[in-house]
């Protein structure tokens, strides 16, 4: 790298320099103008008057005599209880991430091994199943769980996000796993292991790093959905994101975006630390396991 | 005994809303499902006040609810004893049969409802009304003033005002409206269409009968109102035109009864406009004596697979839940209640001047939701001047009709 | 691997696609060819707060006599597949054969929901998914090239559009192209026509949402791509560099062969994706200038009176859509296979 980098002209790097400050500015600049925003009240955030109202507050300053205020922060998390909902979102997120790659990997790395014309057909069927959309799932699911008592529960939401993340994963993993020399495995079976111990023993051990990548999109899959959790949760269960949704108001009642507004940014905080932590893995992960079309 | 109702007396005394329970010896499992907004809150959190050993109550109030109610009261038995509805949401309801009638439940149990709040069809009570809404006209007093007219009691008498208040620059689209296409465009079509004296199907069958000269003139006042509005319009559902109204962009609009008081009240806009924010009645169109508006009520139903145990507890907890000891000072001006002992706020004064004014409720008919979803596709192709207004009612019909023949409305 | 082993290994993953998936896809197409039972509709009395009136109502008892009969409703074949809100074959005979010219016939076309909807939903997908691609892969290089600590950083804030849920991600947006919004007042500035409005705009309504899709799914290819770049073969670089390939030789040469592979992962899940294009057109209100597959399924099943048949068969029609779409791709991971 270091070399790369001294070879580079003046030109060359003002170019990057640009591309990377536009980018910069369009990737992160509503999150920022949010970020600030939250601290105002709804009549300056969405300013019908003059977009200026937004960085100025004047509304801002007369309802609460402050140039900013935390009002949508102590709605969202004291009187709406967000915290309830982010409790349940990372218990969502920890099992839909733990089960899928479970699943993922053991399936992923049978298909990569196996030489058989079924193993083609599983995954082309696989990426059909994904072709379907979500709100049609969603839909079908409901009189199910509601004759058989399970709608509403988390547990319900988790298995139905694994499932409908299984065909990402299993691609994902399936050339991951093709990445990983066959002689590995092959030659711990020569050594008296079984397929499952071989998979246990030599395997696990250096597939981390595709594992990774995979629970993050796994991850952003559970911490994101809308359409499954929006409509099998119940109240008490729900999840950060049909809680934001439930501050949208309705047509004929106004509701409280501020409180979304708040929620978002500080649903946006935790991931920061993850990205920080983990981005050495996730780049790691994917450089090992590049992934075949 | 004694010590767990004295302590149950004293919090309920202590919390900020008192809510007079007396349910009586009743047992069993109440599960609410309704939408989401304080006054539905308030109705659960009176049923809840019921709760005992022996009776459990629990609600689930989502903006969702529609997508779930039906599937939630089709099981046996049903996770949902009551569904909380509107007017046009009921229909879904009926149509597969999932609530039960109420007649011997309010003779046994509810003889002291007031007559007016039971929803009758073909004879059975379906439903229990507690709330009413209905959109009229909101305005801006000193607008008006300004350009010395009248608030408008007409469409035409709107558009003259609009034409003034744009001609003396005091704004550039002073007409707001909910035309976001979808629902929202469908409804305002249904109002307008109501006021033009139309009826939207050949009597006494699902044939729809749209493509009409009122149907005609009725996408041309639409048109014509739109002409004055943001040129966004065909984005603005209620929110964002509240949002304008309370920005100090427009001074007439047809509004939802139930915003009112967050238009008018100190939040979100300058002193000068929510101090001059006004209701008005209903208004007619085409010199017709229908306003061109609908009424709403919403209210509570019991599911039929419900045991009839749940179904006893369930009607009487939302009997408490609707009764007036859910009404304080905080409740009362959260909705129009249709509850003995309310006591209307000036910012309910326009439902009250719809009812009075003769509308008409909503359409309850089994393919109305489908005609509905018809013209929130179809018309916004018309007002973009993309096609003639018989065209986009002909669309409308051919979608409405292919539609009701899947449902098995029409061969 | 053995046949047995394999089994083993895939029984979870197929057990939950089975059970979450195949059988909803099953009753799903089992649902699209089959419409309601006629339903017996009778003159009744309604009464209410606002007084009373005759209204029509189903009659209960008959309809569920008929219902009994046939649980799963009337047969109806291709019927629902066929109809107007699908295929409309009736309706484009019949504009094919009152057309005037290609135009017309064109416009005859969109004016019917499913070609509507495939109008925009083809525009989108063939217009982002290129985007997506290039704009993932220059971000990717010019984040590659950065000083080692501000990468962290900029990976965050780049993945931040793909992070930021889009339900209150669109809802600033929206105010911001808003024609009083920030970015609004910012193009009517350029465009020196103060009142050029972005939603009002059909044209300028698809460009927004193409250009919210780009901007929300470049993050997706860009940490493919970024991490593809880490495994590039320093030593086949340095060799081309000793060769004297120029810069533009190196990634010509180099390391757009090295990405391609991931390339055609990209492609595939982005041609699905914005196949299923739903979101946007949703949280900007852009109903009444674009539509989209998915969209028609939630319009029929977010109605007050759900149409499961007509979105069932919608659903099938994308399923239908994206399998074409994939056909080249599915090919070639065929030669892949056959080849190993």
């Amino acid at each position: 790298m270091a070399a790369k980098t001294q070879r580079r002209s003046h030109a060359l790097n003002l170019l990057l320099i640009v591309v990377l400050v536009v980018w910069m500015i369009l990737a992160a600049f509503p999150f920022i103008w949010t970020l600030w925003g939250s601290f105002k009240v709804e009549g300056d955030f969405f300013s019908k008057a003059d977009w200026a109202n937004a960085l100025a507050g004047p509304l801002t300053l007369k309802e609460t005599g402050g140039s900013f205020t935390g009002a949508g922060y102590h709605g969202a998390w004291i009187k709406e209880a967000f915290g309830l909902a982010a409790m349940n979102t990372v218990i969502v997120c920890l099992f839909v991430v733990t089960i899928s790659l479970t699943f993922g990997t053991l399936g992923g790395y049978a298909l990569s091994r196996s030489t058989y014309r079924y193993a083609y057909w599983f995954l082309i069927i696989a990426l059909i199943f994904r072709a379907m959309p979500p709100i049609t799932l969603v839909s079908g699911y409901l009189p199910v769980f509601f004759n058989w008592n399970l709608w509403g529960h988390l547990p319900t939401a988790i298995v139905v996000l694994v499932a409908i993340n299984q065909p990402f994963t299993l691609w994902m993993l399936h050339s991951f796993f093709k990445n990983i020399p066959k002689d590995l495995d092959e030659s711990a079976m020569v050594d008296g292991c079984n397929r499952f111990q071989a998979f246990r023993h030599v395997i696990v051990p250096v597939m981390w790093p595709g594992v990774i990548t995979t629970g993050l999109f796994s991850f952003l899959l559970a911490y994101n959905d809308f359409a499954v959790t929006t409509m099998i949760l119940s109240k008490e269960n729900q999840t950060m994101v049909p809680k934001i949704s439930s501050f949208l108001g309705t047509t004929q009642t106004k509701g409280n975006v501020m409180f979304a507004v708040a929620a978002v940014v500080s649903a946006t905080a935790p991931l920061f630390v993850m990205v920080l932590f983990f981005q050495r893995q996730i780049v790691s992960g994917l450089t090992a396991g590049a992934v075949k079309g | 005994m004694l010590l767990r109702k004295m302590t149950l007396a004293v919090s309920l005394a202590l919390s900020a809303n008192v809510v007079f329970a007396n349910c009586g010896d009743i047992a069993g499992k109440v599960s609410i499902v309704g939408n989401e907004f304080p006054a539905i809150h308030t109705v659960a959190k009176g049923a809840a006040a019921c709760a005992t050993d022996k009776l459990t109550v629990t609600s689930n109030l989502t903006a969702d609810h529609q997508k779930i109610n039906l599937a939630g009261l089709q099981g046996d038995p049903a996770e949902y004893t009551t569904a909380i509805i509107a007017n046009s949401s009921i229909i879904a309801l009926m149509n597969d049969d999932v609530i039960r009638p109420l007649d011997d439940l309010i003779a046994a149990h509810g003889a002291d409802i007031p007559k007016s709040n039971l929803i009758t069809i073909d004879g059975k009570v379906m439903a229990v009304a507690f709330m009413a809404n209905a959109q009229h006209l909101a305005y801006r007093k000193d607008v008006l003033a300004e350009i010395g007219v009248e608030p408008p009691k007409t469409y035409e008498e709107l558009l003259a005002a609009a034409e003034m208040i744009r001609e003396k620059g005091i704004m550039e689209n002073p007409v707001g409206g909910a035309y976001k296409s979808g629902w929202n465009l469908a409804q305002e079509f249904v109002n307008m269409y109501i006021g033009h004296g139309g009826e939207f199907y050949k009597p006494g069958t699902a044939e729809v009968a749209i493509n009409n000269p009122q149907g005609v003139a009725t996408l041309e006042m639409m048109k014509a109102l739109t002409e004055y509005m943001n040129p966004d319009y065909l984005t603005h559902d209620s929110n964002a035109t509240g949002a304008e109204m309370e920005a100090g962009n427009t001074a007439l609009m047809n509004m939802w009864g139930s915003r009112i008081g967050a238009l008018m009240d100190d939040e979100g806009a300058e002193e000068a406009v929510y101090s001059n924010i006004v209701v008005g009645g209903p208004m007619t169109v085409g010199g017709g004596t229908t306003p061109a508006t609908t009424l709403w009520w919403d209210g509570w139903t019991v599911a039929k697979n419900a045991s009839d145990e749940d179904a006893v507890a369930t009607f009487v907890a939302m009997k408490n839940g609707t009764s007036p000891g859910i009404l304080n000072d905080e409740t009362m001006g959260e909705a129009v209640w249709m509850i003995e002992g309310y006591t209307p706020a000036p910012v309910n004064d326009g439902v009250f001047a719809s009812i009075k004014a003769g509308s008409k409720p909503y359409p309850m008919l089994p393919f109305q939701g489908l005609l509905h979803t018809a013209l929130g596709d179809n018309l916004s192709d018309f007002l973009q001047g993309k096609e003639s207004a018989e065209q986009a009612l002909a669309d409308t019909e051919a979608a409405y009709t292919t539609a009701a023949k899947e449902k098995g409305f029409l061969n | 691997m053995k046949h047995k082993t394999f089994f083993w290994f895939v029984l979870p993953s197929s057990l939950a696609m089975l059970l979450f998936i195949f059988f909803p896809i099953l009753s799903v197409l089992i649902q699209s060819v089959h419409v309601d039972t006629e339903q017996v509709i009778k003159e009744v009395k309604n009464c209410g707060p606002f007084g009373c009136e005759t209204i029509t109502s189903i009659d209960q008892e008959a309809t569920q006599a008929l219902e009994r009969e046939n649980p799963l409703g009337r047969f109806a074949g291709l019927t629902t597949y066929l109809d107007r809100r699908h295929l409309a074959v009736d309706e484009v005979h019949a504009a094919w054969g009152s057309t005037t010219g290609v135009g017309d016939f064109f416009n005859q076309l969109v004016n019917l929901p499913f070609y509507k909807a495939m109008s925009f939903t083809l525009a989108y997908t063939f217009i982002v998914t290129p985007l997506v691609i290039i704009f993932g892969f220059i971000i990717a290089v010019a984040v590659n090239g950065a000083v080692k600590w501000v990468r962290g950083p900029l990976i965050f804030f780049s993945l931040l559009p793909m992070l930021v849920t889009p339900l209150v991600g669109a809802l600033t947006l929206f105010w911001m192209v808003d024609a009083r919004g920030i970015v609004g007042n910012a193009l009517q500035y350029l465009a020196s026509d103060p009142n050029l409005s972005v939603k009002a705009s059909t044209p300028l309504t698809w460009v927004m949402l193409m250009v919210y899709g780009v901007w929300h799914s470049a993050p997706f290819a860009f940490i493919v791509y970024y991490a593809g770049l880490q495994s590039v073969n320093k030593d086949t670089l340095e060799s081309a560099m000793i060769d004297g390939a120029s810069r533009w030789e190196q990634i010509r040469y180099v390391i757009i062969p090295h990405l391609l592979p991931l390339t055609t992962f990209i492609a595939l899940m982005q041609l699905m994706d914005n196949f299923r294009v739903f979101e946007p057109i949703v949280s900007f209100s852009a109903e009444a200038h674009a539509t989209s597959l998915s969209w028609a399924i939630y319009n029929d099943l977010g109605g007050e009176t759900r149409q499961l048949s007509s979105a069932a068969a919608t659903s099938v029609l994308t399923i239908l859509g994206i399998s074409i779409l994939l056909l080249p791709v599915l090919v070639r991971t065929w030669r892949d296979f056959t080849h190993k």
